[in-house]
């Protein structure tokens, strides 16, 4: 397809204007203004919405594909949800920062207590802070936090490490780094999850925090997460959960009741909220009493009659995280979702996610390495072991996916997994959809065997096929020349 | 029961599912989680229909002050959205894709963020974009670990100028680090240039300027650049996009990163978010970006595709060592700035920042003719200016607001000696009618 | 003249004080299509087995460590412009720095290539 800079025309325009009902101004100094025009496209409107409308047709989505991306949650998303968030587009954030502007906006910062109240009551903690912006920026907000509340304990200096197990998302050893501290990396045990005896040797009062997802990438839950947290207690470590995982779990189990003190929620994942093709998610922190006063600013407040405040003024905050509230679109889709589904609702998204995923591991273990074979949670990795034996990676099996319409699963991660492939189905999957993939699964097995090189050649059906992603990092061309 | 609808199975199909694991019922399956750490209570709310859920939301929207007329920015602004924005991003096959991986099933969302990067070049005139950040602020904040880890140096300069959010999002970003952050006082709505020429030595990673900044003032940062460079640092840049229809581009002025929030391209409000933030350098910076970046290449069959690359940079294959943590970014807002920005296109940007601008100037003189009431800034501004007023605009705001006119930011809040501070904002969308209304107001509120 | 290994793939060749330094023929393979790599600053000191720089692929990143203590005294240039020469030719055109090299008794703890070819049969 050509770029919409292809499709220009000098002079032909896609919008026009409201006319201007004051007077000129005087131009600015010459040295102040731009010499050259920027280089924008140039389109009719008609011209501009069938480039994107077929754009849009090069993408598989949710809503045309089944997309069982391991540690992503590609579940449905309710039109409503939609609907609901612009509700709030006309309202600047600004108001509430005005003096007294918080009367204006007694709605939207109530909405944002609410979804605190709810989020708190999930996971088990005592208070969310609405104001990171991805799941990885929770983590980063929370492991300030953390270096937050041992800095006011007069252990800055001592405290310099945060441990990681191996099979974490590569953002927790990301964010944690990028808030100063160096990481601890604990292996993985037969059982599937974090060693227990190598974690108690990598345990000193050196750490600061301990950051965990539960269940694990693997999809499985740590039996030993009670006495891991007890022993990161002892050394005055504090315990992060990377709520990535999270809808395996909702009603089940509470973070916070095992033992972690600090959390970030993906509403992005859990919560129904579309994922954008890369984004805006929205990454919610919330925190156990010790860490409350410590908690970005402006935090929301509730007084004694039921109004909504902003406190701005403490000290001890670690500061703020992003300009305003949050991605506040994403979260009015989220509470929407949570109280559309309300109690029982949630507890069965978990229910059916966990028995979609144990259903799909069941089904396809006789035709793939199962590395980790016990119940799982939400996801299932396999191995593709097997069909390496005829040549044939992980990947070949994704692009074998793409060619039959599906999404493929997420492959190569875990990295404690040789050639991953990482199933999550979600729980609004319906039994007839997973038993085709299933099947396309087993045929992918088979061509495998009978001919790998079928599997090499994937996708065939696709606007483009395998690219030369070699070529791509080498030239850098990351922009339009022409 | 079905209680949540978006979950399909009937019970014969549930039965069916747990008799091909083997189980007897779905508990089964929670027996990795020991007894004891189950969880004890479950207090949410019960559930309601999708009518009665838009019903409460509309309600939640309700208990906000409608109809404001907004004079104010602060970051975030009130500008037209082309009606085709909020239908080709609402295309879901763009909304509800993830990250594109995938690159053969995902082309489409990988081409719109390669135009999407192109966009961001030519508006700032540097050679590489990357596919968003989360927003402005968080912008300012990986420029400036951008510059540390290029310079390997440990020392941030930053104009008092900038957004005290910004500011407050940069501080928070480094605070665990080993890195100084030194501010520099405003004077008189500007960059105190003596006295940063008197900290710039060689221990400084970047000097972090906004344009316009804060108070609305249009600096020519040019010259300054040659100095910072001069030392070996870094000269960042935040910028306001609508604006660079108009103004010199970081390119051209000398800056080697530029940032900015990038709401006003096709973004609504939406009381703070979402919207996105970009970041675009020079080549040579291209290794040390944070975050995606999309890039050119080739299929099988030599035809031109596109993919994510110099993945290797990124947090899920270098972990700690990444040159950020960000994972989800704000994409989908990005390709709204795209499409927003191929809707006004070429000529439409330089006549949008025109009627910016002279709506502002508009407003500006019919203010000042108001008894008391000055610019603070002689310089000259975009569509934003910062009056001083003959009381504390603390209190004018207030009584303001109460007939529906949001009149501007005042600065007490954010810098010492500026109670009587208002920054007021004109976008293209606030008609001479609103802006005569508001000098009216005004008026009144200075007479109380 | 004789090359010596590390555990972690690099490959050292000394000649009058100077040590080159790259990595294994093995190592490239494994990386598969090299796409950049982050060569040390001339003059710079590094310890025996500190990291020395860092090589990417389109899917993985690595450390190189320095096989030796010393003082970088030249580097390799070219790979800048023209990373695939370490796929080419690992052992000789693809060589990234020369080392002056602080102690040649550090070479104990380095395998000999016989050593070498064995330590890869056990990975």
């Amino acid at each position: 397809m050509q770029l919409i800079y292809e499709l220009s025309v000098p002079g032909r325009r896609g919008l026009k204007l409201p006319a201007s009902d004051v007077p000129a101004a005087v131009a600015l100094p010459e040295a102040l203004l731009r010499k050259e025009q920027a280089d924008l496209a140039e389109v009719s409107e008609l011209d501009l919405v069938r480039h994107f409308t077929n754009l849009s047709r090069r993408n598989f989505s949710v809503d045309t594909n089944f997309y069982p991306l391991g540690s992503c949650t590609m579940k449905y998303n309710a039109k409503v949800l939609e609907n609901a968030a612009t509700l709030f587009a006309p309202f600047h954030p600004m108001t509430a920062l005005l003096p007294g502007g918080v009367d204006f906006c007694q709605g939207t910062l109530g909405m944002l207590y609410d979804l605190g109240q709810l989020l708190a009551d999930i996971t088990g903690m005592d208070e969310v802070t609405t104001q990171p912006l991805a799941g990885a920026h929770g983590e980063m907000t929370g492991i300030l936090l953390v270096s937050a509340y041992h800095a006011a304990r007069g252990n800055k200096a001592k405290k310099k490490y945060v441990v990681v197990p191996d099979s974490s998302h590569g953002t927790n050893p990301a964010s944690a780094a990028i808030a100063g501290y160096e990481i601890i990396t604990v292996p993985t045990a037969s059982y599937g999850d974090m060693d227990l005896e190598l974690f108690k040797a990598a345990m000193t009062d050196e750490v600061a925090a301990v950051m965990m997802t539960c269940p694990n990438t693997l999809g499985l839950f740590n039996p030993h997460i009670k006495e891991i947290s007890d022993i990161a207690h002892s050394h005055d470590a504090l315990m992060y959960y990377d709520g990535a995982n999270l809808n395996a779990i909702m009603g089940k189990v509470k973070p916070g009741d095992v033992g972690f003190d600090v959390i970030h929620v993906n509403l992005h994942k859990t919560f129904g909220t579309p994922h954008g093709g890369g984004g805006p998610g929205s990454g919610p922190v919330g925190v156990k009493k010790s860490l409350i006063p410590f908690l970005p600013q402006p935090r929301i407040v509730m007084d004694d009659d039921g109004k909504l405040l902003l406190e701005t003024t403490n000290k001890g905050s670690i500061g703020r995280t992003a300009n305003f509230f949050g991605n506040f679109g994403v979260m009015a889709k989220a509470y929407a979702y949570i109280i559309m589904l309300g109690r029982e609702g949630l507890i069965q998204v978990s229910e059916q996610a966990v028995l979609n995923a144990n259903y799909i591991k069941e089904k396809l273990k006789p035709y793939y390495d199962l590395p980790y074979d016990m119940t799982c949670m939400h996801e299932c990795v396999f191995s593709a072991s097997k069909q390496l034996e005829h040549g044939v990676h992980a990947i070949d099996i994704a692009k074998f996916l793409i060619d039959k319409g599906y999404h493929p699963p997420t492959v190569y991660f875990p990295m404690i997994v040789k050639e991953a492939i990482m199933i999550e189905p979600t729980e609004t999957e319906s039994k007839a959809a997973m038993d085709a993939f299933i099947a396309v699964m087993i045929e992918a097995a088979q061509t495998a065997i009978s001919n790998p090189q079928a599997l090499h050649d994937a996708p065939l059906t696709m606007p483009i096929s395998r690219l030369d992603e070699t070529k791509a990092a080498r030239e850098q061309n990351v922009c339009c020349s022409g | 029961m079905n209680d949540s609808h978006y979950c399909p199975h009937t019970p014969e199909e549930i039965a069916e599912m747990l008799s091909a694991i083997g189980v007897a019922d779905v508990e089964e399956l929670f027996a990795p989680i020991p007894a004891e750490l189950r969880a004890k209570t479950f207090n949410l709310p019960a559930g309601m229909s999708e009518f009665e859920t838009f019903s409460r939301m509309q309600a939640i929207a309700a208990d906000n002050t409608q109809g404001m007329t907004n004079f104010i920015g602060g970051g975030f602004y009130d500008h037209i959205i082309p009606a085709v924005v909020d239908h080709l991003s609402g295309r879901s096959e763009f909304y509800t894709a993830y990250t594109p991986y995938q690159p053969e099933c995902s082309q489409g969302t990988l081409q719109a963020l390669f135009e999407y990067q192109t966009a961001i070049c030519r508006l700032t005139g540097l050679d590489v974009s990357n596919a968003s950040l989360y927003d402005g602020g968080s912008a300012c904040a990986e420029a400036a670990m951008m510059a540390l880890r290029v310079t390997g140096r440990n020392k941030i300069v930053v104009d008092g100028c900038v957004s005290p959010f910004s500011r407050q999002v940069l501080k928070t970003y480094l605070f665990n680090l080993d890195v100084e952050v030194i501010e520099i006082a405003p004077q008189k709505g500007q960059l105190d240039r003596a006295a940063l020429a008197a900290l710039l030595d060689d221990s400084v990673a970047a000097v972090l300027v906004q344009n316009p900044n804060f108070f609305g003032t249009v600096e020519d940062f040019t010259a300054l650049a040659d100095q910072v460079h001069g030392v070996g640092a870094l000269l960042i840049g935040s910028v306001y996009p609508i604006a660079l229809g108009m103004l010199k581009s970081p390119g051209e002025v000398g800056i080697d990163i530029a940032v900015g929030d990038g709401q006003s391209l096709g973004n609504p409000l939406s009381f703070g978010g979402p919207s996105f933030g970009f970041i675009a350098a020079r080549k040579k910076l291209i290794r040390n970006m944070p975050g995606r970046i999309v890039g050119e290449t080739v299929d099988r069959n030599g035809k031109r595709g596109f993919v994510l690359t110099l993945q290797a940079r990124e947090q899920h294959i270098k972990r700690h060592k990444a040159t950020s943590n960000i994972c989800s970014n704000q994409g989908l807002c990005a390709l709204r700035g795209l499409i927003f920005l191929s809707s006004v296109g070429k000529e439409g940007l330089v006549n949008l920042a025109g009627l910016n601008r002279d709506k502002a100037e508009y407003a500006k003189a019919q203010l000042t003719a108001l008894p008391g009431v000055s610019v603070l800034q002689s310089a000259a501004t975009f569509n934003e200016f910062t009056l001083y007023l003959p009381k504390n605009a603390i209190a004018v705001v207030a009584l303001l607001l109460d007939k529906g006119i949001a009149a501007g930011v005042p600065l007490g809040d954010y810098y010492d000696g500026a109670e009587n501070c208002l920054v007021v904002t004109v976008t293209e969308k606030r008609t001479k009618k609103e802006i005569d209304l508001l000098v009216k107001e005004l008026e009144v509120a200075l007479c109380n | 003249m004789s090359m010596y290994f590390s555990k972690e793939h690099e490959w050292v060749r000394v000649e009058g004080g100077v040590g080159t330094v790259g990595i294994s023929d093995h190592a490239a393979h494994e990386l598969g299509d090299i796409t950049f790599v982050e060569l040390p600053k001339i003059g710079a000191v590094v310890k025996q087995f500190a990291v020395l720089g860092s090589i990417e692929s389109v899917k993985a990143a690595s450390d190189i460590f320095a096989p030796l203590s010393g003082k970088v005294v030249k580097v390799n240039d070219a790979l800048e412009l023209a990373p695939e020469a370490v796929n080419e030719s690992a052992e000789s055109a693809g060589w990234m720095a020369e080392i002056e090299i602080a102690d040649e008794a550090e070479l104990k703890n380095l395998m000999t290539q016989a050593q070498y070819d064995d330590y890869l049969k056990t990975l």
